[in-house]
């Protein structure tokens, strides 16, 4: 069997601006890569208080998140309608409500239970159960 | 071989469909991988009297790891980009690249896993280690299966060149394989550095 010419082959011919391009990939790539490096710099050296450090690397991974979906999975570059970006933006949303939902109600359960932290409730765990470490 | 006679834009629309398909999958996932990181952010502090982040993990190890997989997704990018070249040999050499980075980057994760539970402290020691090992573990669940679909789709590439099964699949599997990156870099940030940083 021989290989077809790519003229041939109608499944190869995606719209331009969907699939990138070298420069694409180098630019995300590098970026993603800078990114990477700067967060880790930033907790390995421990030069920000910590509540600054924690804004810093979270606003970093989230930037990288949008390099890698513009520039890796072409998000943003579909033509009209646009379902791919509204499936992702729909799942953003229901992420949120997760995550955030979760934090919120588990913290308000924590602080009802015996005004404690998580590690506190541990403690009174541990003493309950007759746990001796 | 036979050929279907069907216009190309029929074909592009069947294509479109099939990629918005598996975009659909992907984002489901997404949400699979939300429900364990708010369940790790929950359970992170409750340690049970054992180590916590700080005293478990290296840094540099995990950095290591980072960088692995994040130049498998940008191999896996240039995979692609050499199919649309229809270029054989290119394509299964960034493939090839992108498996042995990806094989690595599960080899160093199986390492820290058998690590941690040598040294006492498995998912039985304290629920933030359960919650760690389900998001991590899950995580390197999905690079096995995109280890295994390389391997399917270069074993397919090789018998029957450019088909059009063989475009659709490594099409699906380059946005399967970014998409795993993305999803680690919130683990490297949420699990790792944060952990790091706090307690």
């Amino acid at each position: 069997m021989s290989e077809r010419a790519p003229h041939q082959q109608p499944a190869l011919q995606v719209r331009e601006a969907a699939r990138g391009s070298l420069t694409t990939y180098v630019t995300g790539f590098s970026l993603s890569l800078v990114l990477t490096l700067i967060a880790y710099m930033a907790v390995s050296r421990q030069l920000l208080s910590k509540d600054i450090l924690v804004g810093t690397i979270i606003i970093l991974a989230v930037a990288q998140l949008v390099v890698q979906m513009v520039f890796f999975l072409h998000l943003g570059s579909e033509s009209k309608p646009r379902w791919n970006i509204t499936a992702f933006l729909f799942m953003l949303m229901v992420l949120s409500i997760l995550v955030f939902g979760s934090l919120w109600i588990m913290h308000n359960l924590n602080y009802h239970m015996h005004g404690a932290p998580g590690m506190q409730t541990d403690q009174y765990i541990m003493q309950d159960e007759g746990v001796h470490l | 071989m036979k050929s279907v006679a069907v216009s190309p834009e029929i074909q592009q629309e069947v294509y479109a469909k099939t990629t918005f398909g598996f975009w659909v999958y992907i984002m489901t996932d997404c949400i699979l991988f939300a429900t364990l990181f708010a369940t790790f952010a929950v359970l992170h502090g409750n340690t049970f009297g054992g180590p916590g982040g700080k005293e478990l993990f290296s840094l540099p190890f995990v950095l290591a790891e980072t960088l692995i997989l994040l130049t498998s997704s940008f191999t896996c990018g240039l995979a692609l980009l050499a199919m649309h070249r229809a270029a054989k040999q290119q394509v299964m050499f960034w493939l090839l690249v992108t498996f042995v980075l990806g094989a690595l980057f599960l080899a160093l994760e199986l390492h820290e896993f058998t690590n941690l539970v040598h040294e006492g402290n498995s998912w039985r020691r304290s629920a933030f280690l359960s919650s760690f090992f389900t998001l991590v573990g899950t995580h390197g669940l999905h690079i096995t299966a995109g280890l295994l679909w390389i391997a399917v789709l270069g074993v397919r590439l090789v018998r029957r060149g450019f088909s059009a099964a063989t475009v659709r699949g490594l099409t699906l599997f380059s946005l399967f394989w970014h998409f795993l990156d993305v999803v680690w870099i919130f683990i490297f940030t949420i699990v790792y550095l944060l952990g790091a940083v706090s307690i």
